[in-house]
């Protein structure tokens, strides 16, 4: 039992620093894009993580089925999310662009 | 030993989203924002299920579950609005 301990409080620590990088990363990153590159880095692996260790510390019940199928879920909609922010920062920095070289 | 450690990573995670907030409040663009509250979300989340397994009240699993619908929801609506102007057709 004290290995699995281990195992649990090192996933459980190495989830924590994922998401320091990842709050860092918002606060210092210079744009949108940066940003966001931290910051799914952390959705994916902190919350991978953490849940992860949950789960063993849970054993196999009902409760760790249910923590897996938040996992699954965080792991679909970030990316879709990101993809979805990214592709309209992108169109509204592209028109304003296009908007000063028309002014010129 | 292992209750502890999560105490305390729950603390921890807190702390960090309170750090996060800044952006969504200061942040110059609207996407810088978006970005911020959707980390949010994702990590009030994994706090539920932290807080369920801590204080053995089983069903705010289930409460985790509709929170990370709903910010998902929140971000794709965001998005879509800033995108096009308008929701809809």
């Amino acid at each position: 039992m004290i290995v699995i301990d281990i195992i649990i409080i090192l996933f459980l620590i190495s989830g924590l620093f994922f998401f320091f990088v990842g709050v860092v990363g918002l606060l210092r990153m210079p744009n949108v894009f940066a940003r966001m590159h931290a910051t799914t880095k952390c959705d994916t692996m902190g919350a991978g993580l953490v849940f992860s260790a949950l789960i063993m510390w849970q054993g196999f019940t009902f409760i760790s089925a249910n923590i897996l199928l938040i996992l699954v879920f965080v792991w679909i909609t970030n990316p879709t999310a990101a993809h979805a922010i990214a592709k309209t920062a992108y169109q509204r920095m592209e028109a304003e662009l296009l908007d000063e070289a028309g002014d010129e | 030993m292992i209750e502890t450690a999560l105490l305390i990573s729950t603390i921890i995670l807190v702390l960090l989203t309170f750090v996060g907030l800044y952006r969504a409040v200061v942040g110059p663009t609207v996407e810088d924002r978006i970005v911020a509250i959707n980390m949010i979300s994702t990590k009030v989340t994994t706090i539920i299920v932290m807080i369920a397994l801590l204080f053995h009240q089983k069903f705010f699993v289930d409460v985790a579950i509709v929170y990370a619908l709903l910010g998902f929801i929140t971000t794709i609506g965001l998005a879509k609005l800033l995108m096009k102007g308008k929701l809809g057709k």
